[in-house]
Protein backbone atom coordinates (compact mmCIF):
# COMPACT_ATOMS: atom_id res chain seq x y z
CA UNK A 1 0.00 0.00 0.00
CA UNK A 2 1.41 3.28 -1.13
CA UNK A 3 1.32 5.51 2.16
CA UNK A 4 1.21 8.83 0.53
CA UNK A 5 -1.15 11.87 -0.49
CA UNK A 6 -2.20 12.07 -3.61
CA UNK A 7 -0.30 15.41 -4.11
CA UNK A 8 2.46 14.01 -1.99
CA UNK A 9 2.72 11.25 -5.56
CA UNK A 10 2.18 13.72 -7.98
CA UNK A 11 5.46 15.61 -6.55
CA UNK A 12 7.18 12.35 -6.34
CA UNK A 13 8.92 14.01 -2.80
CA UNK A 14 9.85 11.73 -0.26
CA UNK A 15 10.26 12.61 3.80
CA UNK A 16 13.15 14.83 3.01
CA UNK A 17 10.53 17.31 0.83
CA UNK A 18 12.81 17.99 -1.64
CA UNK A 19 14.01 15.23 -4.69
CA UNK A 20 16.94 16.28 -6.58
CA UNK A 21 16.22 19.84 -7.24
CA UNK A 22 19.59 20.57 -4.57
CA UNK A 23 22.04 18.93 -7.21
CA UNK A 24 19.81 19.89 -10.05
CA UNK A 25 20.12 23.97 -8.89
CA UNK A 26 24.01 23.54 -8.38
CA UNK A 27 23.95 22.38 -11.87
CA UNK A 28 21.98 25.18 -13.43
CA UNK A 29 24.01 28.01 -10.94
CA UNK A 30 27.51 26.09 -12.34
CA UNK A 31 26.25 26.22 -15.93
CA UNK A 32 25.08 30.04 -15.81
CA UNK A 33 28.75 30.74 -13.68
CA UNK A 34 31.07 29.69 -16.56
CA UNK A 35 30.04 32.41 -18.73
CA UNK A 36 29.70 35.30 -15.65
CA UNK A 37 33.17 34.70 -14.29
CA UNK A 38 34.36 35.50 -17.63
CA UNK A 39 32.62 38.88 -17.36
CA UNK A 40 33.32 39.29 -13.62
CA UNK A 41 37.30 39.20 -14.79
CA UNK A 42 36.69 41.15 -17.61
CA UNK A 43 34.92 43.98 -16.21
CA UNK A 44 37.96 43.83 -13.26
CA UNK A 45 40.65 44.26 -15.55
CA UNK A 46 38.67 46.87 -17.21
CA UNK A 47 38.01 48.97 -14.66
CA UNK A 48 41.44 48.45 -12.94
CA UNK A 49 42.34 51.83 -11.15
CA UNK A 50 39.22 53.16 -12.33
CA UNK A 51 37.66 56.17 -9.89
CA UNK A 52 34.44 55.81 -8.09
CA UNK A 53 32.78 57.73 -10.41
CA UNK A 54 33.82 55.57 -13.06
CA UNK A 55 32.81 52.68 -11.40
CA UNK A 56 29.31 54.17 -10.94
CA UNK A 57 28.94 55.19 -14.46
CA UNK A 58 29.80 51.78 -15.90
CA UNK A 59 26.88 50.52 -13.39
CA UNK A 60 24.76 52.96 -15.31
CA UNK A 61 25.09 50.87 -18.52
CA UNK A 62 22.24 48.47 -18.34
CA UNK A 63 23.61 45.36 -19.44
CA UNK A 64 26.80 45.88 -17.06
CA UNK A 65 24.41 46.35 -14.27
CA UNK A 66 22.18 43.31 -15.33
CA UNK A 67 25.53 41.09 -15.64
CA UNK A 68 26.84 42.28 -12.59
CA UNK A 69 23.70 41.44 -10.61
CA UNK A 70 23.28 38.19 -12.13
CA UNK A 71 26.99 37.46 -11.46
CA UNK A 72 26.62 38.24 -7.47
CA UNK A 73 23.02 36.52 -7.41
CA UNK A 74 24.19 33.08 -9.31
CA UNK A 75 26.98 33.46 -7.20
CA UNK A 76 25.33 33.76 -4.02
CA UNK A 77 22.68 30.37 -4.88
CA UNK A 78 25.44 28.27 -6.13
CA UNK A 79 27.83 29.03 -2.78
CA UNK A 80 24.77 28.69 -0.70
CA UNK A 81 23.95 25.38 -1.93
CA UNK A 82 27.33 24.12 -1.74
CA UNK A 83 28.25 25.09 1.82
CA UNK A 84 25.40 23.35 2.79
CA UNK A 85 26.58 19.76 1.37
CA UNK A 86 30.31 21.00 3.39
CA UNK A 87 28.27 21.62 6.24
CA UNK A 88 25.98 18.47 6.26
CA UNK A 89 28.97 16.46 5.60
CA UNK A 90 31.36 17.35 8.36
CA UNK A 91 29.20 18.73 11.06
CA UNK A 92 26.86 15.84 12.76
CA UNK A 93 25.85 17.33 15.90
CA UNK A 94 22.04 18.40 15.13
CA UNK A 95 21.85 21.41 17.19
CA UNK A 96 25.43 22.77 15.62
CA UNK A 97 24.83 21.68 11.72
CA UNK A 98 21.34 23.85 12.40
CA UNK A 99 22.74 26.65 13.38
CA UNK A 100 25.45 26.76 11.07
CA UNK A 101 22.49 25.86 8.04
CA UNK A 102 20.83 28.90 9.48
CA UNK A 103 23.87 31.05 9.11
CA UNK A 104 24.64 30.11 5.70
CA UNK A 105 21.37 31.16 4.63
CA UNK A 106 21.34 34.32 6.17
CA UNK A 107 24.81 35.15 5.11
CA UNK A 108 23.49 34.32 1.56
CA UNK A 109 20.44 36.34 1.80
CA UNK A 110 22.55 39.53 3.48
CA UNK A 111 25.40 39.10 0.32
CA UNK A 112 22.45 38.56 -2.74
CA UNK A 113 20.89 41.83 -0.95
CA UNK A 114 23.54 44.05 -0.19
CA UNK A 115 25.29 43.24 -3.79
CA UNK A 116 21.87 43.91 -5.49
CA UNK A 117 21.46 47.36 -3.31
CA UNK A 118 24.75 48.17 -4.18
CA UNK A 119 24.27 47.70 -7.96
CA UNK A 120 20.72 48.83 -8.17
CA UNK A 121 22.33 52.08 -6.58
CA UNK A 122 24.63 53.04 -8.47
CA UNK A 123 22.87 52.19 -11.73
CA UNK A 124 19.84 54.72 -10.74
CA UNK A 125 22.74 57.18 -10.12
CA UNK A 126 21.02 57.81 -6.57
CA UNK B 1 29.11 5.21 13.81
CA UNK B 2 30.56 1.30 13.80
CA UNK B 3 28.37 -0.92 15.83
CA UNK B 4 30.34 -1.96 18.54
CA UNK B 5 27.95 -4.89 19.07
CA UNK B 6 30.01 -6.55 16.16
CA UNK B 7 33.69 -4.81 15.85
CA UNK B 8 34.52 -7.76 13.03
CA UNK B 9 31.98 -6.50 10.73
CA UNK B 10 33.31 -4.88 7.19
CA UNK B 11 33.37 -0.83 7.30
CA UNK B 12 33.22 1.24 4.34
CA UNK B 13 36.54 2.47 3.83
CA UNK B 14 37.24 6.10 4.40
CA UNK B 15 39.86 8.47 3.31
CA UNK B 16 42.92 7.00 5.27
CA UNK B 17 42.51 3.55 3.46
CA UNK B 18 43.58 5.27 -0.17
CA UNK B 19 46.65 6.20 -1.52
CA UNK B 20 46.51 9.52 -2.07
CA UNK B 21 46.70 11.19 -5.79
CA UNK B 22 46.19 13.76 -7.85
CA UNK B 23 42.14 13.17 -8.78
CA UNK B 24 41.82 12.80 -5.07
CA UNK B 25 44.01 16.11 -4.35
CA UNK B 26 41.43 17.91 -7.17
CA UNK B 27 38.70 16.79 -5.29
CA UNK B 28 40.00 18.23 -2.05
CA UNK B 29 40.80 21.09 -3.96
CA UNK B 30 37.70 21.81 -5.47
CA UNK B 31 35.83 22.02 -2.11
CA UNK B 32 38.54 24.33 -0.87
CA UNK B 33 38.19 26.73 -3.49
CA UNK B 34 34.26 26.61 -3.41
CA UNK B 35 34.46 27.54 0.45
CA UNK B 36 37.64 30.08 0.03
CA UNK B 37 34.96 31.92 -2.47
CA UNK B 38 32.70 31.45 -0.12
CA UNK B 39 34.79 33.74 1.62
CA UNK B 40 35.87 36.28 -1.23
CA UNK B 41 32.08 37.08 -2.17
CA UNK B 42 32.35 39.22 0.97
CA UNK B 43 35.47 40.94 -0.80
CA UNK B 44 33.35 41.53 -3.91
CA UNK B 45 29.87 42.29 -2.18
CA UNK B 46 32.43 44.35 0.02
CA UNK B 47 33.57 46.12 -3.04
CA UNK B 48 30.56 47.42 -4.52
CA UNK B 49 28.61 48.38 -1.63
CA UNK B 50 32.00 50.62 -1.27
CA UNK B 51 31.62 51.89 -4.95
CA UNK B 52 28.03 52.75 -4.22
CA UNK B 53 28.39 54.57 -0.79
CA UNK B 54 30.91 57.05 -0.32
CA UNK B 55 34.61 58.25 -1.94
CA UNK B 56 36.00 57.25 1.85
CA UNK B 57 34.74 53.97 2.01
CA UNK B 58 35.71 53.02 -1.78
CA UNK B 59 39.18 54.79 -1.03
CA UNK B 60 39.73 52.50 2.29
CA UNK B 61 38.84 49.57 0.04
CA UNK B 62 40.96 50.22 -2.92
CA UNK B 63 43.93 50.68 -0.28
CA UNK B 64 43.11 47.09 1.41
CA UNK B 65 43.08 45.41 -1.95
CA UNK B 66 46.11 47.40 -3.24
CA UNK B 67 48.63 46.44 -0.26
CA UNK B 68 50.95 43.34 -0.65
CA UNK B 69 48.91 41.61 1.18
CA UNK B 70 45.41 42.52 -0.17
CA UNK B 71 47.52 41.73 -3.85
CA UNK B 72 47.92 38.23 -2.33
CA UNK B 73 44.89 37.49 -0.99
CA UNK B 74 43.08 38.60 -4.72
CA UNK B 75 45.68 36.50 -6.92
CA UNK B 76 44.26 33.38 -4.25
CA UNK B 77 40.74 34.29 -4.84
CA UNK B 78 41.25 34.71 -9.08
CA UNK B 79 43.43 31.16 -9.21
CA UNK B 80 40.41 29.47 -6.40
CA UNK B 81 37.98 31.44 -8.82
CA UNK B 82 39.49 30.02 -12.08
CA UNK B 83 40.75 26.57 -10.90
CA UNK B 84 37.11 26.15 -9.05
CA UNK B 85 35.21 27.08 -12.58
CA UNK B 86 38.01 24.63 -14.50
CA UNK B 87 37.02 21.99 -11.89
CA UNK B 88 33.30 22.67 -12.49
CA UNK B 89 33.51 21.99 -16.33
CA UNK B 90 34.90 19.01 -15.53
CA UNK B 91 32.54 17.81 -13.50
CA UNK B 92 29.99 18.84 -15.89
CA UNK B 93 31.33 16.96 -18.26
CA UNK B 94 30.84 13.98 -15.62
CA UNK B 95 27.80 14.92 -15.12
CA UNK B 96 26.69 13.92 -18.91
CA UNK B 97 28.58 10.71 -18.43
CA UNK B 98 31.76 10.96 -20.02
CA UNK B 99 35.33 10.94 -19.17
CA UNK B 100 35.37 8.69 -16.89
CA UNK B 101 38.04 6.15 -18.22
CA UNK B 102 40.97 6.21 -15.40
CA UNK B 103 43.45 7.84 -18.13
CA UNK B 104 41.02 10.45 -19.18
CA UNK B 105 40.28 11.53 -14.85
CA UNK B 106 44.32 11.83 -14.68
CA UNK B 107 44.66 13.64 -17.87
CA UNK B 108 41.55 15.69 -16.72
CA UNK B 109 43.12 16.65 -13.19
CA UNK B 110 46.77 17.75 -15.60
CA UNK B 111 44.95 19.81 -18.09
CA UNK B 112 42.64 21.24 -14.83
CA UNK B 113 45.25 22.12 -12.98
CA UNK B 114 47.66 23.48 -15.56
CA UNK B 115 45.15 25.72 -17.18
CA UNK B 116 43.90 27.26 -14.20
CA UNK B 117 47.76 28.27 -13.34
CA UNK B 118 48.42 29.67 -16.65
CA UNK B 119 44.87 31.52 -16.65
CA UNK B 120 45.76 32.98 -13.40
CA UNK B 121 49.48 34.02 -14.85
CA UNK B 122 47.80 35.60 -18.04
CA UNK B 123 45.18 37.62 -16.18
CA UNK B 124 47.73 38.74 -13.63
CA UNK B 125 49.51 39.86 -16.41
CA UNK B 126 47.43 41.89 -17.74
CA UNK B 127 46.26 43.02 -14.88
CA UNK B 128 49.95 44.51 -13.86
CA UNK B 129 50.62 45.93 -17.28
CA UNK B 130 46.76 47.77 -17.07
CA UNK B 131 47.72 48.95 -13.48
Amino acid sequence: MLRKTPLGQVLGLGSAKAGTEHWWHQRVTAIAGIPLVFFLIAYVLMHLGASRAEIVASMQNPIVAVLMGLTILNLVWHMRLGLQVVIEDYVHVDHTKYFLLLLNTFFAWVMALAGTYAILKMSFGL
Amino acid sequence: MADTRNAGRPLSPHLQIYRGGLTMLMSIVHRITGVALYAGTLLLVWWLTAAATSDQNFDMVQAVFGSWLGRLVLFGFTWALIHHTLGGIRHLVWDVGHGFALKDVEMSARLTLAASVILTIIVWAVALGVS
